[in-house]
């Protein structure tokens, strides 16, 4: 990959040469690279609140301890990052460390960006100097109480957790199209942040796929899980090809996909913007990344089919609910519409451990975004109106073994209750699958929910 | 809010509105869009299963104008006094994101060429006497030929379902006999007959007629369109017609055209914006921009642009005409004059056929644009000369899904109870066993049936009412009562137990009680003579040349198809000439 050696050479060359860094930022060439650099890195979905103004942050992000809010990383000398040199820059995204020295919560994930290239960070420090509209807005302070509040016990975690900052160096053995995609993936992509596990610490329990937790699957965040990257067929990319995944990346769409939740503000912020080469490369390193032992095998079991089409279920059962509301989109034989309606047989969304997915998705509805490829904004209707608790916790029982599908566990009714006397917050566009909040599957203390939860722009926003 | 002038202005946010702003954002241009109803999204609006409530939906006409802002005045004859239009029935016009084109049905018919030169044809093979007294008979100033592009790209872009007969000349398929030849075959395959569209199919060969599948743009598979935007798989829930597809199966600029221009940072659209007025320079040869009432703030917005298009529904485009002073109102007394002039509408009569009851034709069943016709009665397909009379219609089973409110209301058919025990079981006998067959006919356009300014009636922000003047005259009975016979030999061969043909009464006046189709026309036609029409063959005000007004205002006369298909290829016919030609020169594209 002839970007990547060039990338690694001029990274040699800048560490020699610090003196020439700061000339030439507002070459337009190198900003327009350093807004692509933003795209790969998706600054702009957290630095931006709901309905608010791109980079001037205010994006309302949950954690265990308590609230805290994305920060102006506009060029605005007063309320952003105008004052940073290069130099400062380079220190926030790589170690977390503030231009005053404070450390930075680490839902800034500076452990991946710590091994973003010079150049990449050079570029984006460009765009932001030269290529970003300043807004002046200051940062909302952050809600959390004391002693948490301190700051810091962060540079400890950081001093702990954080990885030295330092070139990124490809697993040995990889192509140079995996390279890439490796870089992409771990450094300025930071899919971990959302897709790993996170310890007690609440550091990623991995960086890298040599451990087999690494991407595989993240806790529950703004009540969307993020399921595993990793190769295993029932849960996680086993059954898909590199051209779904670059697909998928593209439009938030395949054949047998739909992006939902969080992931829809990735796609629609981010990697929809990404080049077919980039793409390709983050495909190829997800489908050639060390294997993990499989969780199970999916069959395709024709007798649901068979049963819907040839008895009347009950309106009381899963399978009465499902022929009522589901089948009309995802067909009695759970196999959806092409890049509209997702299939629902050998979904690894509702095979995957934790339901809230499927659960929010049924409850509150989804909606793809609309994406420079594929333009529709193809939604699914919330039923939080059209089902009791009772019903979502049937019908969402139903499609998580029907087909094959095997997914552990049930949903009690008891477990909708809790939620579904919540209402979503606000979303201009009424989307319906704006932030919304069900107490059960908030973060919690030693939980599942143990993380980074940021709000949903999908539904809410347009992207930007 | 403030917003920017833009190079063009757009009226309405319906097919025609979502065509033009496609075009002319794709030309480069910055666009607004005023529509004075509320954002429409399917995944709002459109949500199953809230989207399928027939007592709000249909009933309570959730996507329709509402009567109580403003309406229209209506009397039959120019001697009566108008009195508003306060219950819909008639006719629905649409309001909000997408008009009439979101709550449309989907039958998606290109015109015949006969109908786009219906004068010249007449008065070939008939003379010019043939043409009844009183009786406005024109040529659209465009042909078939010339227009074939243009439906041939709205076909793709509604991802309309069909068979073809002929393609470049060649009989490809098992499609209309009497349809032009095509450059392209339908993007989609025809959709399946259901039940009762199979037995008229059966029954129309055996009584020697030519039966087709309608072309429909209610999707017969799933269809990425040529904007990139995706439509589902129609499963014939038969919720077309009145509401907004949560399929994504019937087209409508919301999910054919919208969404690839919402990203668009050339394109933007106001809703709650009700246009008052197009501005015009000094001496009325130019449009400065438009006037609009802000809904939500109730204070009028002014808008400067190069260009404006006005493509609001039918009606609401003649009306802006006339409060504008875009052309010369037509004054019927004096016979001149043009906006209002042609006004036409289309005649419909329903025929029924009832089957035994080993035969389950599910009338719940439809999909909107969906059936089987024949063309055989229609256009200049059969010899007018012993028949006198113009026009003619195609005849279907066009099961669109009938509603339970709905289906309520036909009960058992004429004679039948109307209440009790036998209500319901003639109620219920026909939902399940009865075929509906239409004679979908033209109207043709006459002397004293127009439309101009009520002198009496306003509006609620002040703005006088449009009056229509408009009744059946004996010409669209004779050609009805004509082509309901001819219904006769298939419900022979239907094997109908009983039945009914629905046919027009001579002297029964236009009864706004009961819907007759929302298929208006005319009032600013396009023509080649500035004194019987207000467009050119470009829809471009002959009068006011940076103001083009697209819509089904534009035909001459009422014709025996659905409207949208010719309406949208105009749009398209348009927006090429704005494009290619109008844009390097501004100016009239006609030279007299």
């Amino acid at each position: 990959m002839k970007t990547f050696s060039l990338a690694l050479a001029a990274t040699l060359a800048l560490a020699t040469a610090p003196v020439a860094l700061a000339e030439g930022l507002d070459d337009p060439d190198l900003v327009k690279q350093g807004a692509y650099v933003a795209r790969t890195g998706d600054c702009v979905a957290c630095h931006t609140s709901l309905h608010g103004r791109a980079f001037a942050g205010g994006l309302k992000i949950s954690t265990p301890v308590g609230t805290i809010y994305s920060t102006n990383i506009t060029p605005d000398p007063q309320t952003g990052i105008g004052t940073y040199s290069l130099e400062d820059f380079t220190r926030a995204i790589r170690a977390g460390i503030r231009k005053d020295g404070a450390t930075l919560y680490p839902a800034m994930p500076y452990p991946s960006f710590a091994h973003m290239s010079d150049s990449d960070i050079r570029a984006l420090y460009a765009y932001f100097m030269h290529g970003v509209a300043p807004v002046n807005q200051p940062d909302h302070p952050v809600d959390i109480s004391w002693p948490m509040s301190m700051r810091w016990p962060l540079a400890v975690w950081r001093m702990v957790y954080a990885p030295k900052p330092g070139p990124f160096v490809p697993t040995p053995g990889e192509d140079a199209v995996a390279a890439r995609g490796e870089y992409l993936v771990t450094a300025p992509g930071h899919c971990g942040a959302c897709h790993t596990p996170r310890g007690m610490g609440m550091q990623e329990k991995s960086l890298a796929a040599t451990d087999a937790s690494y991407l595989s699957g993240g806790a529950p965040i703004d009540n969307w899980v993020a399921p595993s990257l990793r190769n295993d067929p029932v849960q996680g990319l086993g059954t898909w090809s590199e051209d779904d995944i670059a697909l998928f990346l593209k439009t938030g769409r395949t054949d047998h996909a739909a992006v939902f939740g969080g992931m829809g503000d990735v796609v629609a912020w981010s990697t929809q913007h990404l080049t077919d080469e980039d793409l390709h490369a983050i495909a190829h390193y997800l489908k050639t990344a060390p294997g993990v032992p499989a969780s199970g095998h999916y069959t395709y079991d024709p007798s649901t089919a068979q049963t819907l089409a040839s008895t009347a279920p009950s309106n009381s059962s899963g399978a009465g609910i499902y022929v009522a509301q589901c089948a009309i989109c995802h067909q009695n034989d759970g196999s959806g519409v092409a890049r509209m309606f997702p299939p629902l047989a050998g979904n690894p969304v509702l095979q995957t451990q934790n339901p809230a997915s499927i659960v929010n998705v049924v409850v509150h509805g989804g909606v793809l975004p609309p994406t420079n490829w594929a333009p529709s904004a193809v939604a699914m209707p919330g039923y939080q109106h059209a089902l009791t608790p009772e019903q979502v916790a049937m019908v969402v029982d139903y499609v998580r073994h029907a087909w094959g599908n095997s997914a552990a566990g049930t949903v009690s009714t008891g477990d909708i209750r809790r939620f579904a006397s919540v209402t979503p917050s606000e979303s201009t566009a009424g989307w319906n699958t704006a932030s919304n909040g069900w107490g059960f599957l908030h973060p919690q203390p030693y939980g599942e929910g143990w993380t980074f939860s940021p709000e949903t722009h999908t539904g809410a926003d347009e992207a930007q | 809010m403030s917003i920017k002038n833009p190079d063009a202005i757009v009226v309405g946010a319906g097919w025609a509105g979502a065509i033009l702003a496609k075009e002319l954002t794709e030309a480069g241009l910055s666009v607004v869009m005023l529509e004075r109803g509320p954002e429409r999204t399917t995944a709002v609006e459109g949500a199953y299963p809230d989207s399928v409530d027939e007592l709000r939906g249909a009933v309570r006409h959730r996507l329709f104008q509402n009567m109580a802002k403003t309406t229209v005045t209506v009397r039959n004859t120019p001697d009566q006094t108008a009195l508003p239009y306060r219950q819909l029935a008639a006719f629905l016009p649409g309001e909000g994101v997408g008009g009439a084109g979101l709550h449309w049905s989907g039958v998606h018919f290109r015109a015949a060429a006969e109908d786009l030169t219906l004068r010249s044809t007449v008065v070939e093979r008939y003379g010019e006497k043939f043409i009844p007294e009183g009786m406005n008979l024109q040529d659209y100033g465009v042909t078939y030929d010339e227009l074939e592009p243009f439906y041939d790209k709205a076909e793709k872009v509604f991802g309309t379902a069909g068979t073809a007969y002929k393609v470049n000349g060649q009989v490809v398929g098992d499609g209309n006999v009497f349809a032009p030849s095509r450059s392209d075959d339908f993007p989609l395959p025809a959709l399946k007959d259901v039940y009762s569209a199979h037995l008229f199919r059966g029954a129309a060969k055996e009584a020697g007629y030519h039966p087709y599948s309608l072309p429909a743009a209610n999707a017969s598979a799933q269809y990425t369109n040529p904007y990139g935007v995706q439509m589902g798989p129609c499963n014939f829930c038969g919720f077309c017609s009145g509401y907004d597809c949560y399929m994504y199966s019937k087209a409508s600029p919301n999910v054919n055209i919208l969404p690839a221009l919402r990203g668009n940072p050339n394109f933007s659209m106001l809703t709650g914006a009700y246009v008052l007025r197009v501005n015009l320079d000094d001496d009325k040869k130019r449009a400065t921009g438009v006037t609009y009432l802000d809904l939500a703030t109730n204070k009028e917005v002014t808008l400067n642009a190069d260009l404006v298009i006005l493509s609001a529904f039918q009606f609401h485009n003649v009306h802006l005409m006339l409060l504008s002073g875009i052309g010369q109102p037509y004054d019927y007394a004096k016979n001149e004059g043009v906006v209002g002039r042609n006004f036409v509408y289309q005649t419909i009569t329903t025929s029924r056929a009832w089957l035994s009851e080993k035969q389950f034709t599910n009338q719940f069943i439809g999909t909107g644009g969906g059936g089987v016709a024949i063309d055989d009665f229609n256009c200049m397909n059969f010899d007018h000369g012993p028949l006198g009379f113009v026009g003619g219609s195609p005849i279907w089973v066009n099961q669109a899904g009938v509603k339970p409110i709905a289906a309520s209301g036909t009960g058992g058919g004429h004679g039948a109870p109307r209440w009790g025990e036998g209500y319901k079981k003639g109620l219920v006998n026909t939902y399940k066993h009865a075929v509906a067959i239409d004679a979908h006919g033209s109207n043709m356009a006459y002397h004293d049936i127009f439309l101009d300014l009520d002198p009496t009636w306003k509006n609620a922000y002040g703005v006088p009412l449009l009056r229509m003047t408009f009744t059946w005259k004996d010409n669209d009975v004779r050609m009805n009562r004509y082509v309901v016979g001819k219904i006769e030999p298939i419900m022979k061969a239907l094997g109908a137990e009983k039945y009914e043909l629905g046919m027009k009464k001579y002297g029964d006046p236009f009864d706004t009680r009961f819907y007759q189709t929302t298929h208006l026309g005319g009032g600013a036609v396009m023509g080649t003579d500035p004194k019987t029409s207000a467009l050119n063959r470009y829809l471009q005000s002959w009068d006011v040349s940076n103001v083009f007004v697209i819509g089904s205002n534009a035909f001459p006369q009422g014709m025996g198809y659905n409207p949208t298909g010719t309406v949208a290829a105009l749009a398209y016919w348009t927006a090429h000439h704005i494009r290619t030609t109008y844009l390097k020169n501004p100016g009239p594209l006609v030279q007299l």
